[in-house]
């Protein structure tokens, strides 16, 4: 009796502390969408312009403690681009620029999260990752600022990328004097727990 | 007859061809469909334009309000004395009107001015949805006032010069 109610005991402890392993290492949190933004912000002759995409699906599983089991991946909807204007966001999805009837979809994957050196812990993190638009991929690193926010977590991070490395502009728009070549792209993520 | 003087006919002149260049800018760019690099180009130079006018608009009231104006003929009506101020002033208004709105346009479209490509204009306004398409509106009528205004301006000037021939016209020839 006494043996089988310590076994049952051992069991059900068992079983609780797997299920607090879990909920630690893989509890993906969810990601406010109202409050999160991705955009991007080009040189137009000087002028910075900054675009965002409506709509993008963000998965971040992300445990200070355990940063190196954090995983992340992003995956933005291209058609969603919004200049301001309907007429320009009809142009960008052509073949020149996004070509979204070929590839709807831009992602970044994160392949690593490592705290940054020197950095108070939990609060900065250089990311490395594969990002893919326009069919083409390319390894990205990027600084990721990580802050507390009431019960959640913001993920903050601007990553420059080149735009004719992943094919955008051609033609005409491949003259880098009228829109630069060097492009940022900008992420605000609002997770709660 | 008394004249203006150099500063004030240099800036009148000035301030005249840059208002035409940017005039026939804008309706040309707005007429371009699509996006194209030249239309980029365009509303750029057109907004550079924009802001070298209120800039010289700027150094014309500063002129204006220290020198009086070269007086009319004395056999000019009253009535035509009156209707000349008033257009003018009417010119003046327009001249800090026109760019302001078109600036206040491209930053509520969210888009800086960026003078020259070089020097960044303050941010006066967020970008604002609600306010750009209000603000365009605005641009496009006041700039349709000032062709009216011109019109009137011009037709005027030629008057003095053909019809009355009391010397008017020369008091601002360069």
């Amino acid at each position: 009796m006494t043996l089988r109610t310590t076994f049952l005991q051992a069991i059900i402890g068992g079983v609780a502390a797997i299920g607090l392993v879990a909920s630690a290492v893989a509890a993906p949190l969810k990601v406010d969408a109202a409050k999160s933004t991705v955009g991007a912000v080009f040189k137009q002759l000087n002028v910075p312009v900054e675009a965002k995409f409506k709509k993008f699906a963000a998965q971040i599983d992300f445990d200070s403690a355990k940063p190196d089991a954090a995983k992340a991946s992003v995956d933005i909807d291209i058609a969603s681009f919004d200049l301001g204007e309907a007429e320009y966001n009809k142009e960008v999805l052509k073949k020149e620029w996004f070509n979204a009837a070929q590839f709807p979809k831009a992602s970044f994957v994160a392949s690593s999260i490592k705290p940054t050196a020197g950095a108070p812990a939990g609060t900065k993190y250089d990311v490395t990752g594969k990002l893919t638009i326009k069919g083409k991929t390319a390894d990205v690193h990027f600084p990721l600022t990580v802050k507390k926010e009431g019960s959640g977590l913001t993920f903050d991070g601007a990553l420059p990328i080149k735009r004719l490395a992943f094919n955008i502009g051609e033609g005409e728009w491949k003259d880098t004097g009228m829109v630069a070549d060097e492009v940022t792209i900008k992420f605000h993520v609002v997770t709660t727990p | 007859m008394e004249r203006y003087t150099k500063t004030a006919i240099l800036l009148h002149w000035l301030i005249a061809l840059l208002i035409i260049a940017a005039f026939a800018l804008g309706l040309t760019m707005t007429n371009i469909p699509g996006l194209t690099p030249t239309k980029l180009k365009y509303f750029s130079w057109h907004k550079w334009l924009g802001v070298t006018v209120l800039g010289l608009a700027c150094l014309r009231l500063l002129w204006r309000l220290t020198h009086a104006a070269p007086a009319y003929p004395v056999q000019m009506p009253r009535w035509q004395q009156g209707a000349a101020h008033a257009l003018h002033l009417l010119l003046y208004i327009l001249i800090f009107a026109i760019p302001v709105s078109g600036y206040l346009y491209s930053l509520a479209a969210g888009i800086p001015v960026v003078y020259l490509g070089v020097l960044p204009l303050p941010v006066v306004i967020d970008p604002n949805p609600e306010l750009k398409p209000l603000l365009k509106l605005v641009h496009y009528w006041l700039n349709m006032t000032l062709l009216a205004a011109v019109c009137l301006h011009v037709l005027a000037a030629l008057k003095h010069q053909f019809i009355d021939r009391d010397g008017v016209l020369r008091r601002i020839l360069p």
